[in-house]
């Protein structure tokens, strides 16, 4: 019970080629993560998936069937909209029981697993209202309701987070991976927030243009980056890369540091620089520091570490930590 | 002392500033009722002045073949009205007329608006196409109806009749509430499908999208989740044409002339020829109040039977 495989699977949109051709194995009970920048293809893939667009070549095979040619309907996979996509006529009983109402349930039945995803979603006090009349997170919530009394082979996420603010995008990140825990069903989830994707994901797969550039479990990316534009998307600050003459020491085209991997201080160190901007977080203290040859490095330091605009701080990379990158940005 | 002697001040100087706050509104106010009171008082003026000659007249034992011996009767002239035997026919078609014209526009509208909003080629053209019958003038479109289609021996569809075998029929003359119906129909199914198609276009994607994944068919996403869209626009749609059907004239003037006898005669028909046909301006006057009255009825009636469809 859900498992996925996609077979050279493209997709071109008149003239564009928008996914040129995917192969991706995603395993019974994972929780994978699309992310990608904008315009990658990370929702195409999405609704490939999910059947809302034709796959122009190539083979879709749900749980060992060629799901390929099936109507969405008939694949078994429940979708959470970006905008949650609920039927505003309809009361929030309504929405989630509208899948069983199509099936051809019967009404106790309904009812009964209605009532059963009310209470895993705390909605059982709002059935009755009107989508209209809930806060942005109980609608995601109905959403997601909607999805899980089909009980799915699999659950689709577009971006289901990006409309609700940060507070509750923590919330509900945890709600959904507590989710996760609780039903043990796939789940494929699309993102741009590399913070949503290192958090929940089992496994991370990053796409560029439509193409896969990696795919592996949040740490592996983290720590082995395939490639120049993973090591630039994974982790916050990104990376910071460097050419010239530091990295043809290196043996490297671009060498990649991180910027908690860079140690600071006042009076001596490797490279010599200038901070122009410094952001105080409490916890963290990011800089952005002009360094002579180097370039615009940014460095992390944990806690408070009190500099200032133009103040000459010294940098020290750690030398174990350091990425290294040939001409065709792949880590060597 | 001092202190309180300050404290006092700056209550009583807020108080000041508050007091002049709500004067100025208060101002502002009575200088907004002034500055709109022509405008409200010419719409006023307006409505009331000829309703008022209106009731005056019906009042009124009023003749223009009798000029001069006008005379106060009471409620003589809606008692003659209200129980003309034209005036129960004139109701009946009125109301058949409307519920008619109101069935195949709305119906029709939503089929229609569901084909356009199909993909196709030179979909801009073929909209403003189906939107022209609504351009051309009632009197027009009777008369083309009348004489190139309706026409028993020159029409296109007793072209068609003869085409099968079948005797052709005298449209006007056989069903002449019929045949008005389906002129104004078709006079009014282009501004029903155009609300409709902008209701139609204007549903979220998603939500269709989310009722496939939810496995919903054609039919079944039309049903829940496509009409319930539409409601709005099908309330606007049935109110505008019933304000403007009450008073179709100009089709059953150049068409059928409100017969054979009354069978195609409606209340605003019947009030013409009152009046200008039988130069009876009291009678005339007694019937336009009765149709205001009849107006007002349905107006409630639809308000209170779809109008929770306009609350947001």
């Amino acid at each position: 019970m859900g498992s996925i495989n996609l077979r050279n699977v493209s997709k071109v949109f008149g003239e564009a080629k928008v996914i040129p051709s995917i192969n991706l194995q995603i395993n019974e009970g994972e929780f994978v993560v699309f992310v990608g920048p904008s315009g990658c293809g990370k929702s195409t893939l999405l609704r490939l998936i999910a059947g809302l667009e034709d796959v122009s070549d190539g083979e879709i095979v749900i749980d060992g069937q060629n799901a390929t040619e099936l109507p969405p309907a008939k694949r078994g996979l429940a979708m959470v909209f970006q905008s949650y996509a609920l039927y505003p006529h309809m009361s929030v009983r309504s929405n989630i029981a509208f899948p069983l109402k199509m099936a051809g349930m019967d009404k106790g039945e309904i009812d009964r697993k209605v009532s059963d995803a009310a209470r895993v979603l705390n909605l059982t006090d709002y059935l009755e209202r009107k989508p209209r009349q809930l806060s942005g997170g109980q609608r995601q919530r109905v959403a997601i309701g909607r999805a899980i009394v089909r009980q799915p082979k699999a659950f689709l996420f577009d971006e289901p987070l990006s409309n609700l603010d940060a507070a509750l995008r923590v919330n509900m990140r945890l709600e959904i991976s507590e989710l996760h825990q609780q039903l043990k069903t796939t789940m494929i989830y699309v993102t741009h927030d590399q913070v949503e994707a290192m958090t929940m994901a089992d496994k991370i797969v990053v796409l560029n243009r439509g193409n896969i550039e990696q795919v592996g479990s949040p740490l592996e990316l983290y720590c082995k980056p395939a490639n120049l534009f993973v090591a630039g998307f994974i982790g916050s600050p990104r990376m910071n890369l460097i050419e010239g003459k530091f990295a043809e020491a290196k043996g490297a085209k671009t060498v990649g540091i991180r910027p908690e991997h860079i140690g600071l201080s006042r009076d001596s160190g490797l490279w010599e620089g200038t901070v122009t901007i410094a952001e105080h977080l409490g916890s963290d203290t990011f800089m952005h520091i002009q360094v002579q040859g180097v370039g615009t490095v940014t460095a992390r330091a944990s806690g408070e570490f009190w500099v200032r605009h133009g103040d000459r701080v010294y940098l020290t990379p750690d030398e174990t930590k350091l990425y290294r990158f040939n001409e065709k940005g792949l880590a060597l | 002392m001092a202190v309180r002697f300050l404290s006092a001040s700056v209550l009583y100087l807020s108080e000041y500033i508050l007091g002049a706050a709500k004067m100025a509104t208060i101002h502002t106010r009575s200088v907004a009722r002034l500055m709109m009171a022509p405008s409200v008082i010419l719409l006023f003026a307006w409505m009331i002045v000829p309703l008022g000659m209106t009731i005056y007249f019906s009042l009124l034992r009023y003749n223009l073949l009798m000029p001069g011996t006008e005379e106060f009767t009471g409620l003589l002239n809606y008692e003659f009205f209200l129980t003309d035997p034209a005036f129960f026919d004139a109701l009946k078609n009125t109301l058949l007329l409307v519920g008619g014209v109101l069935a195949i526009s709305v119906i029709g509208g939503i089929l229609m608006a569901l084909l356009l909003d199909q993909p196709m080629f030179g979909q801009g053209i073929v909209r403003i196409l189906v939107i022209a019958p609504f351009f051309i003038m009632p009197t027009v479109a009777a008369l083309v109806w009348k004489n190139m289609f309706m026409n028993p021996v020159n029409g296109l569809f007793a072209w068609l009749f003869r085409l099968f075998g079948a005797q052709p029929l005298d449209w006007l003359a056989v069903a002449p509430l019929t045949s008005v119906v389906i002129i104004v129909a078709w006079q009014w199914l282009p501004f029903a499908t155009l609300i409709l198609l902008t209701a139609l276009q204007s549903l979220d994607e998603e939500q269709k999208e989310a009722a496939e994944m939810d496995g919903a068919g054609p039919i079944s996403k039309f049903i829940y989740i496509t009409l319930p869209h539409m409601a709005r626009a099908i309330t606007v749609v049935v109110l505008i044409e019933t304000i403007f059907l009450l008073s179709v004239f100009a089709e059953i003037l150049v068409t059928t002339n409100g017969g054979p006898g009354t069978q195609s005669t409606n209340i605003t028909y019947l009030v013409y020829t009152q009046a200008l046909l039988q130069f009876d301006v009291g009678g005339a006057s007694a019937g336009g109040i009765v149709a205001v009255v009849l107006a007002n009825i349905v107006a409630i009636f639809l308000i209170r039977m779809i109008g929770k469809n306009l609350e947001a």
